[in-house]
């Protein structure tokens, strides 16, 4: 007879382990799946890490894949840890990437990029981080729940890009196709290593949220309130003032993600610039549990998985969605996964006498 | 023997590398009332969840009435005769008695016959002296109703072996006896009680045997009379101890009102007063304890003068200036400390998932210098309040959650008075721990209260705040029914105040 048993914590080797098994366990089942529909599951991998670190195109098309997808999940990891669950990065990067293109379109082209520049990345954070507040005011005065609100807001401010790109923003120089104006170069993020300086910003943030999480008082004050609400206003924390600040900082960040995406890859704004990376990064962030370390790894696999993807597309004829397929079999199997970490399964004779 | 009933032998079961019950051997008798005596974590309660088939054992044999039995769910520990009713009632609020009664129970099929169910339910009450309306909603009866509607439920399904975890620490004196009666009516009729306890004058009072557990290990059965409480404690503690509790003696110079609360009123989340025109004055260098049953007002009152519930009229003056607009931040900053003991312990006042160290510097960091968490300043008071709290630990970094229960509220105790407050508001402090932990806790609440703290004292065991405080203020639905000396007051005249007596009819 199964039993199912729960078990003590696992120790840190046990859980890494666990996790690189599961993955390995997921990229077999991926294989297999591939396999029955007709392609060389072995051939496929190696396609796969080959479109993605094959060669310097390709690990530069990777990073540049890599940075809007960590960022973003930088950004939600924060709220995540007080269990305020924003699911609405696409919106706030959308937000975000709206506000950098509206103070470049505002201001003269004699502006030079050095002004330019941190003058849109310091909008679109504000833009971001006040259309995430949205959510929050909500939660806090009327009690909503923010995973909708959250959700539903991205599905505005895609419509609302589309408006622009469509409407008043449309570049006439483009005839026919809409498209809103080309960023000048004072608006381009300049490269650093062939691959725009969005990576520096991202690395950075790496370090700063994880020493904001672990060692200040802010991060502390985060964890507390997301173990523990009542407690954290026993000990006299302002939750409101927390929740708020943290919020501003999430939505702040995605929004970031959106002027470099926007700036640095795409060149325009477009309402299609995301490529649902808002949503990919809430799973890079929950499988990274958070930590801000693992984060910068998670997005890089991920980012591989997507690079890899449409790279298949190319070399052996296989839609670029199979990537997406890996995708959603890695995030089932890291889901099941969860339940070995705490429960073992014990195969228990019944007594007989 | 031959009219045994239950016999275990040689149950072993682990969690983890902890051993909840190593090779322990138990029986019961018919008709006889079993008490299993232990302290908290000694492993009472794992014994029984084995015999009601909650848990599986690693090893060791189950007997019923002579015949070898594995149980792999409750359901068939109830259908073998073995019934238990635990700390926690398990009851649906919005349904009636009789509809709890009979959910879930083996006879009922798809659509219930009302009628017979009643008369079926009244017979057994009749038989074995209990009073309950069958039609009455669980959420309109009190403690001991829905404690008789669980025993009603395991008599129904025709449980011949009952099994009480701890039975009465939500009871008040008058309650218990009424409870006592029913037990030994249940015994008269060829049941078996086997009732969890960690009181002593109860398992006197009632038992007719007593096996006594120690760290998961059975330390021996012995027919009660043949023991006295002293040899009890020590064959559960073991070690002798004194089972005095001291009360203090404070210079009179160090006494001065420190809390006056004035026509205080409170209403909860339904809007309904939670707290109902509650005055009183507290003094430094003195132990106010605050009696009633649970849910009298005694949480509101901890959380409002901490300042985390609104105050709907009324005024709290903490040394002669108001604090009731004052903030939770503010309120700990003036020295006021309130530390509330939940069920789970955990609930309010520590994280449990975060470390020690971590959870010593809850209130504390806030007035530490920087942008960020001096954990090195949380590293030292932990290792101190570890040292001078005897909390076994290994190490300050270890999760609180997996901690053991008394060292879990060591850890909230030791931090509390760390923090050097003036007022210490401490609700259930000794709540699940042992006699010796218990013990150490009164005597730092002394301590305190010789350094000139004014100790507000919400307790459950009426004993220990009669030996403990110097005057007791009892609630009863959120109003004060009197306060009274606690050295010329009797347990029984406080349980007439908790059920809802006033003081001149006492």
């Amino acid at each position: 007879m199964l039993k199912i048993q729960k078990k003590q914590g696992l120790t840190p080797k046990q859980e890494a382990l666990l996790r690189i098994g599961t993955v390995v366990l997921a990229l077999i089942c991926a294989g297999i799946i591939m396999g029955c529909l007709g392609y060389n599951p072995f051939k496929m991998y190696v396609q796969l890490v080959k479109g993605a670190l094959g060669s310097k195109y390709n690990i530069t098309a990777t990073v540049a894949k890599c940075i809007p997808l960590l960022i973003m999940a930088l950004g939600v990891s924060i709220v995540f840890r007080m269990k305020f669950w924003n699911i609405g990065a696409e919106g706030q990067f959308y937000m975000g990437a709206f506000g950098a293109t509206w103070v470049w379109l505002t201001l003269p082209d004699s502006v030079p990029g050095i002004v330019m520049i941190p003058l849109m990345l310091l909008t679109s954070f504000v833009c971001g981080g006040l259309w995430a507040l949205v959510p929050a005011i909500l939660k806090h005065k009327l009690d909503t729940s923010e995973t909708l609100v959250t959700l539903m807001m991205n599905y505005i401010a895609v419509k609302w890009i589309t408006y622009l790109q469509y409407g008043p923003w449309k570049d006439p120089a483009e005839r026919n196709m809409p498209k809103i104006f080309k960023f000048t170069d004072n608006a381009t993020l300049p490269k650093v290593f062939g691959v725009h300086i969005g990576w520096i910003i991202a690395l950075v943030l790496v370090v700063v949220i994880y020493i904001l999480m672990k060692y200040s008082k802010f991060g502390f004050e985060i964890s507390v309130l997301g173990e523990n609400p009542q407690t954290a206003r026993y000990a006299g924390m302002n939750v409101t003032k927390i929740m708020i600040i943290a919020v501003l900082l999430s939505g702040g960040i995605c929004g970031m993600a959106g002027m470099i995406q926007a700036t640095g890859n795409e060149g325009r704004l477009a309402n299609d610039i995301s490529a649902g990376l808002g949503f990919t990064a809430i799973i890079a962030a929950w499988l990274a549990k958070l930590s801000a370390p693992t984060i910068l790894l998670v997005s890089f696999l991920f980012a591989i998985l997507l690079q890899g993807g449409s790279f298949l597309q190319v070399s052996m004829q296989i839609p670029a969605s199979v990537s997406e397929v890996i995708q959603g079999i890695i995030l089932f199997f890291v889901l099941a996964s969860e339940f070995f970490a705490n429960y073992k399964i014990v195969y228990q004779k019944k007594e007989v006498r | 023997m031959d009219n045994v009933c239950v016999r275990l032998e040689g149950i072993c079961k682990s969690f983890g590398s902890v051993k909840a019950n190593n090779n322990i051997n138990f029986e019961v008798r018919t008709g006889e009332i079993h008490a299993l005596l232990g302290e908290n974590g000694s492993g009472k309660s794992t014994l029984m969840n084995i015999l009601s088939g909650i848990y599986n054992p690693d090893a060791g044999h189950i007997e019923l009435f002579g015949k070898p039995v594995s149980f792999s769910s409750p359901k068939e520990s109830i259908a073998a005769g073995i019934g238990m009713v635990h700390q926690h009632f398990k009851l649906v609020d919005v349904l009636t008695a009789k509809e709890n009664i009979i959910g879930g129970s083996a006879q009922s099929g798809f659509f219930t016959s009302g009628k017979a169910m009643t008369s079926r339910i009244r017979e057994i009450e009749e038989t074995f002296g209990l009073k309950l309306d069958p039609d009455k909603k669980v959420y309109n009866m009190s403690v001991s109703e829905k404690q008789t509607c669980e025993i009603l439920k395991v008599l129904y399904r025709g449980a011949k072996i009952l099994i009480l975890d701890e039975p009465t620490a939500v009871l008040t004196p008058q309650e218990i006896r009424v409870l006592f009666d029913i037990l030994r009516g249940m015994k008269e009729k060829g049941c078996s009680v086997i009732i969890i306890t960690h009181k002593l004058a109860e398992v006197m009072e009632i038992s007719d045997r007593v096996t006594i557990l120690r760290k998961g290990v059975s330390i021996g059965t012995y027919d009660t009379p043949t023991l006295d409480a002293r040899q009890m404690t020590e064959l559960m503690v073991g070690r002798p101890i004194s089972l005095d509790i001291e009360r203090a003696a404070v210079e009179p110079e160090k006494i001065k009102p420190i809390l006056d609360v004035k026509n205080l009123t409170v209403l909860n989340g339904e809007h309904l007063k939670a707290l109902d025109n509650v005055s009183f004055t507290l003094n430094s260098g003195e132990i106010l304890g605050v009696a009633g049953i649970a849910g009298s007002g005694q949480k509101e009152l901890c959380e409002t003068i901490a300042g985390l519930d609104k105050v709907a009229s009324g005024d709290i003056l903490f040394k002669d200036s108001s604090i009731v607009k004052l903030s939770p931040r503010d309120i700990i900053r003036r020295g006021i400390s309130m530390s509330f003991i939940p069920e789970d312990r955990l609930g309010m006042g520590l994280v449990g998932s975060m470390s020690i160290i971590d959870n010593v510097l809850l209130k504390s960091y806030q007035n530490m210098p920087g942008a960020f968490m001096n954990r090195a300043e949380g590293r030292r008071i932990a290792d101190d309040i570890i040292e001078r709290f005897e909390i076994s630990t290994p190490s300050p970094y270890h999760t609180v959650k997996k901690l053991s229960g008394g060292n879990i509220q060591k850890v909230l105790l030791g931090r509390e008075i760390n923090l050097n407050p003036e007022l210490l508001i401490t609700a259930y402090p000794v709540r699940g721990l042992d006699i010796g932990a218990s013990y150490n806790i009164y005597d730092v609440l002394n301590e305190q209260k010789k350094k000139g703290v004014g100790i507000l004292f919400i307790g459950e065991d009426l004993d220990v705040l009669l030996g403990l405080s110097d005057r007791i203020m009892v609630l009863h639905e959120g109003k004060v029914m009197g306060i009274v000396d606690a050295a010329s007051t009797t347990k029984e005249q406080l349980g007439l105040l908790m059920l809802g007596h006033t003081e001149e009819k006492v």
